[in-house]
């Protein structure tokens, strides 16, 4: 047993691998027990983790702040899209296109994050937000104005295999749709743990907490941005396509400005930098307008009009809420708080 | 050559409400080193209330007037209520907070008036006359520019010719030396951000006449046009913006005129990062300061 527990200490990745099994076994157990609504809404979940996880690597780690990561998101769900349309037009089918389809949605929005990065790179603060503030609101316009390849506001549908046939005839599809967002979330976390405790992680965070410093020891603090933003861009690809491959259709709509100030504001709300951190947000992203549909229904049912308005609008207004009194208050959010508890909590322990 | 003319003359008038935006961007920044991101959303619920007004008095003046009362409360309650908290160590803090207002100035308009587009009422005509057969400038187009010039006037008075503007001058500049003196510091922040505030409300009322109509989104492809002018002037220099907001308006009139009015986003974002990466000191920066 303390054999085994300094060997998981010595190596980062045999625990993080280690966590990663045991969490997808836990999981595994989980989406056999949900029904199908709550399975696709873990996929849900899943998908955003990947995106939530890449945007805490970028500004929680290498303080940069982005408000283009729907974009981002919506640069992968269309590749993912006419990916797929196309290997499926020339009859290219089977389980084994999608991971390729995802694989090339990463790859493009990578190059996209390099560009946004390179420009990223030579800006701070405030010009920063504005010019990935731009890149929200061209994103989806610009499928209006590539029409013919993007179809403007109505979108696109993507095509998806259906569950292979050795799962069964009754093979519940939102399942298979979970165990396969499950299985992008897993891995960008998995992935993502490794990078940011290594000579990577402590790399962007010598660039975030003081750039001079970082200079004068040797770093080149525009790689290690424009680095951040690549692998950050990865991760917002993977969710904007395991998305795509969810809704089973791609539009401009849901990938508007209000996406990316969501993303932001989960990894604000779970705490900045901090990986378990974007897991909190990622679940709120899909508890919060869950949880205010319920509210809405249950508060006007007798105008359609103003529940429709306040279905909404709540979860956005709690959104905002939540955010100025985090960013206020509890600046570490919610795995801040936690770690804080867990520590008084420790501290009141008699010591062994 | 006659759509070059009207071209231009459109993107004035059009620059002309963009200096104006930028205008308060640059008050903002010049007093606390902010970027207001929530400025567009706060003009828009202005908008809003001048909409309540018109339609139940009737008259437009006591719309625009609620609208600029109604800015300069919603400055005043934003710096006083929320912004004043926020740790100014971090540059992230105040942009996220503002962030956050936006979302929740948005949904609650939504909650309100609904999603839909509203029709907005100008006084003045909206076509053009003609001068030799061209058609050069509306009516409202001149009351765009009337309005835009009286605000620059008495901005300018205001900073250059009473004591009022010089105390906010000196808090912005020296605020510990400026407290030392006797000058309430925090209530010209307040300030600062009432008249900022109010300025983007009269903005809003110019430019919504224009557009597709009165929504809570109505402002978000404008805030990013007047972060682009502002950034163009330097963001710390009042005639900087003013001479951004022209250029910016003239270059996305040609290319709205031109190529298509879905290409203006596309045409911002790379307007923006040209100058950013090209200038990044903005045309009119007297000092290196971008480097935060």
């Amino acid at each position: 047993m303390t054999r085994l527990r300094a060997l998981l200490g010595a190596s980062t990745l045999l625990r993080h691998l280690v966590l990663t099994a045991l969490a997808g076994f836990a999981l595994y157990l989980l989406t056999l027990e949900l029904d199908p609504f709550r399975n696709f809404q873990l996929a849900t979940v899943a998908a955003y983790l990947c995106a939530t996880a890449g945007l805490t690597v970028l500004t929680g780690l290498s303080g940069q702040l982005s408000l283009g990561h729907g974009a981002l998101m919506a640069v992968g769900a269309y590749t993912v899209a006419l990916c797929q349309n196309a290997l499926a037009e020339h009859d290219v089918t089977g389980n084994g296109v999608l991971p390729l389809s995802l694989l090339a949605g990463v790859l493009v929005t990578m190059a996209a994050g390099a560009v946004i990065g390179l420009a990223a790179a030579r800006l701070r603060g405030p010009y920063l937000a504005g010019v990935t503030l731009a890149v929200a609101v061209a994103v989806p316009a610009a499928t209006v104005t590539f029409a013919e390849l993007f179809n403007s506001e109505q979108g696109l549908g993507v095509y998806v295999e259906p569950p292979p046939p050795a799962l069964g005839p009754y093979f519940p599809n939102e399942r298979w749709q979970a165990w396969l967002a499950l299985l992008g979330a897993l891995l960008t976390m998995l992935l993502l743990a490794n990078l940011t405790r290594g000579r990577f992680g402590r790399t962007l965070r010598a660039v975030r907490d003081d750039e001079v410093a970082a200079r004068l020891s040797g770093i080149d603090v525009a790689r290690a941005q424009v680095l951040a933003f690549v692998v950050s861009a990865a991760g917002a690809g993977l969710g904007g396509g395991l998305l795509a491959v969810l809704a089973q259709s791609v539009s401009p709509g849901a990938f508007s400005l209000t996406l990316s100030l969501f993303l932001l504001m989960a990894v604000v709300i779970g705490g900045l930098g901090s990986l378990a951190g974007a897991v909190w947000g990622a679940l709120l992203l899909v508890a919060l307008p869950d949880l205010a549909h319920e509210l809405s229904s249950g508060l006007v049912a007798s105008s359609p009009g103003a529940a429709q308005r306040l279905e909404g609008n709540l979860p956005l207004a709690v959104f905002g809420l939540t955010l100025i009194v985090v960013m206020i208050a509890l600046p570490d959010g919610v795995q801040g708080l936690l770690r804080r508890l867990s520590g008084r909590a420790r501290r009141r322990l008699p010591s062994r | 050559m006659d759509r070059f003319v009207f071209l231009t003359f459109d993107g004035l008038s059009k620059g002309a409400v963009l200096a104006a935006f930028a205008l308060a961007l640059v008050l903002i920044w010049r007093a606390a080193r902010i970027v207001n991101f929530a400025q567009g959303a706060m003009a828009v619920a202005a908008a809003y209330a001048a909409y309540s007004v018109t339609a139940a008095t009737g008259s437009y003046w006591l719309g625009l007037l609620a609208a600029l009362a109604g800015g300069l409360l919603l400055g005043a309650l934003v710096e006083r209520a929320v912004m004043r908290f926020v740790d100014h160590r971090s540059p992230l803090a105040e942009v996220i907070v503002a962030l956050g207002l936006v979302l929740v100035v948005q949904a609650g308009l939504g909650m309100v008036y609904g999603n839909e587009f509203r029709a907005v009422a100008t006084p003045f005509s909206r076509t053009a006359l003609e001068v030799g057969g061209i058609p050069l400038l509306s009516r409202h187009d001149l009351f765009v520019f009337g309005a835009v010039l009286l605000v620059l006037l008495g901005l300018a008075l205001l900073f250059t010719r009473t004591a009022i503007g010089l105390r906010m001058r000196a808090a912005a500049f020296a605020p510990e030396v400026s407290r030392l003196l006797g000058v309430d510091v925090g209530g010209m922040l307040t300030l600062g951000w009432a008249l900022a505030s109010a300025v983007g409300a009269l903005a809003a009322m110019l430019v919504l006449p224009t557009e597709l109509g009165l929504h809570p989104h109505a402002m978000d492809l404008v805030f990013v046009s007047a972060f682009t002018a502002a950034v163009v002037g330097g963001l710390d220099s009042p005639p900087g913006a003013v001479v951004g907001g022209l250029s910016v308006g003239l270059i996305l009139s040609y290319v709205s005129g031109y190529l298509g009015s879905d290409v203006t986003p596309m045409a911002v974002l790379a307007l923006l990062l040209v100058v950013l990466l090209v200038r990044p000191g903005g045309l009119f920066a007297a000092t290196a300061a971008r480097q935060a």
